[in-house]
This record gives C-alpha cells, structure tokens and sequence, in this order.
C-alpha cells in the first residue's frame, strides 16, 4: 500500500505534466499596466500578513517553514497540472490553494500561490510578471480565505473534516475563477460595460471549471483526510488542529 | 499489488502517447480559450513574457542554477533545518 501510493505520487505527476501547461492565469500583457498595479497593491498587504505569520510560527516551530516549502511545492505541481474536461473540450487546472489554506491557514496559503505564481511566470510562462499581483490576488488571497472560511464555516456546522475539506477545495477554484473573470472584465472592458463582460466570461469558465471545481474538492478532501490519519502532528497549529483534538478524545 | 501495476502501466502508456493532454492539438486550456479569446476580442494582447527563459538552452540554464543554489543552501543548512539552531553552552 505504501509502495503503490509512492509509485502513484511519482509517477501521476510525470503523467499529467504536458510539456506546455494551460490555466487560468492570466497571461503577460492582457493587464493595463495601471490594473496591474491596482492587483499588486491589493494582494501586498495579505503578502506581508503572511511573511510576518510565518516568521512567527517558524520561531514557536522550526519545523514550520519546510512544512511551508513543501505545500509551496505541491501548490506549483497542482496548479501545473492541466486536467481535460471532455465535457467542454477543454484542459485547465486546480489551484491547490484551497489545500494550503486549510494545512497552514489563510495568510500562510497567499505565500505559498505568490511562489507558486512567480515560479510560474519566470520558468513557464504561466501567467506572467506584471500580472502576478492580479493571479496573486485571485488564487492566493480569495481562493485562499474562500476555502479556509468555508472549511471553518462547514466545521462549525458539525461537517466532518472530509466534507470539510471537500467544500474547502471546492470554493476555493470557484471563487478564483470568478475573481478571474471580474479582474478580467475590469482590465480589459474598455468601453464595454463592466457586467455583461464579466458575466460573459464568469459563463465561459462554467463549463471547464464547474466539474474542475468538483475533482479539486475531491483532491482536497483526499489529501486532507491522508494528512489527518498519517501525519496529524504536522497539522498540530492550522485548521485542522480540531482534528487532532477529536482523534485524542 | 498487481492490479494497481496495471494501473500504473495504464497511464505511463496514455502519459507516452500524450493522448490525454495533447492541448496544442484538441484540448486548449481555458487561457487560451477564454481569457485570451476574450481579451482578443476587448482588443487586449497577451505580450511575450518580460523575462523569456524558453528561449534556447535558458531553462535548463535557470533550473540547473536554481538546483544547484537550491542544493547547496540546503545542504550547508541541513541540520539547522532538521534540528534546529543550538545553543553554545560553553
């Protein structure tokens, strides 16, 4: 059984990793260099409440920041990871934050995606350096705090953890296309009215993103649900320290 | 065990033959699809990217530099990352 999941770990990401990857990001240029601005302004101050949290947490626990360095790690492979949907004839990917948010919290989960994105937009073209703080902004901070809110919020309602994270992974793909589509419409309306553009392309995400939004719950909820069982004391500080106290009881 | 090989040499084939993410081809992603499609049509080009490691050799250049800066902090940090920082008693 641990060698199967080894082998899978190993061998589904050289599988699925394509020589070019497709996403969401938005790509170098599309951006009025004002809005890209406005994106780097917006995502900063949830950047620094992130760095100063894990200076923080790694001086109470060295063993924070490689925990930190590995779900970065895992945020670029997911949000690498072009996924087919037959159904509309298209690939995009999930975004993993959903994941980062709920394993190391909100602020923790926006350092991990702007690593993940410069990463990205410096060695694959995947987005791109004046748009970072715009992609940042999109699945960093709103798929971040979507998914840790919701995975909080399905908790309080006495959901397991699993569901939990389920609804965690779920929210938080949504809501970073739908930033998308509105960060979007608003770069780029022109004289279009602002509404109808975002509505236009908040619709043509739906067909790709609604079951993407569906396998990333799935992904979350697996992953959390391992994490929880192998390694719970690795999550003793995050949103699933609760977790840790039902196991205990 | 020999059920989940089978699995395995399952989507090595399909990874081989790219048959599942062969995007250039019938599977664009929804960057292309959407966000540049639209933002084509509101008159808004994607550019070339500001620092264009594709070109030639660059990347492996890149990665291998990142690897081995990478390595090295790694290494010469190794066991502070592990144990972390002692204090000198003496």
């Amino acid at each position: 059984m641990k060698h199967r999941n080894l082998l899978l770990s190993i061998v589904l990401p050289a599988v699925l990793l394509p020589s070019r990857s497709f996403a969401m990001h938005i790509s170098e240029g599309i951006l009025p260099f004002s809005w890209s601005l406005v994106w780097f302004a917006a995502s900063a101050p949830f950047l620094a409440l992130g760095l100063r949290t894990l200076s923080r947490r790694s001086a109470l626990d060295l063993s924070s920041k490689p925990l930190v360095g590995m779900l970065a790690a895992v945020v670029f492979i997911i949000s690498c990871m072009p996924v087919p949907v037959p159904t509309a004839g298209t690939c995009s990917h999930p975004c993993g934050t959903g994941l980062a948010a709920v394993v190391l919290g909100p602020t923790l989960g926006v350092v991990v995606a702007a690593v993940a994105l410069l990463i990205q937009a410096l060695f694959l073209s995947h987005g791109g350096l004046s748009t970072w703080g715009a992609n940042l902004f999109a699945m960093g901070v709103v798929g971040s705090f979507a998914g840790y809110f919701s995975f909080r919020l399905m908790r309080a309602c006495g959901a397991g953890p699993v569901l939990a994270a389920f609804t965690a992974g779920l929210m938080a793909d949504w809501a970073t296309y739908a930033t998308t589509a509105l960060i979007l419409a608003a770069g780029i309306k022109g004289t279009t009215p602002f509404w109808p553009l975002a509505a236009k392309i908040g619709l043509a995400f739906i067909p790709t993103q609604l079951p993407l939004g569906i396998i990333e719950g799935a992904i979350t909820a697996g992953m959390v649900s391992l994490l929880s069982k192998k390694r719970p004391d690795l999550l003793a500080r995050t949103a699933l320290a609760d977790i840790r106290g039902e196991e205990k009881r | 065990m020999k059920r989940s090989m089978w699995l395995l040499l399952a989507l090595l084939m399909v990874g081989w033959s790219g048959g599942g993410v062969r995007a250039e081809e019938k599977w664009p992603g929804v960057d292309e699809a959407v966000v540049k499609k639209i933002a084509r049509e509101q008159g808004r080009e994607a550019r070339a990217p500001l620092i264009n490691t594709g070109e030639g050799d660059l990347q492996l250049f890149v990665f291998l530099l990142a690897g081995v800066v990478g390595g090295f902090a790694a290494g010469y940090y190794w066991r502070m990352l592990l144990e972390g920082k002692k204090r000198d008693l003496k």
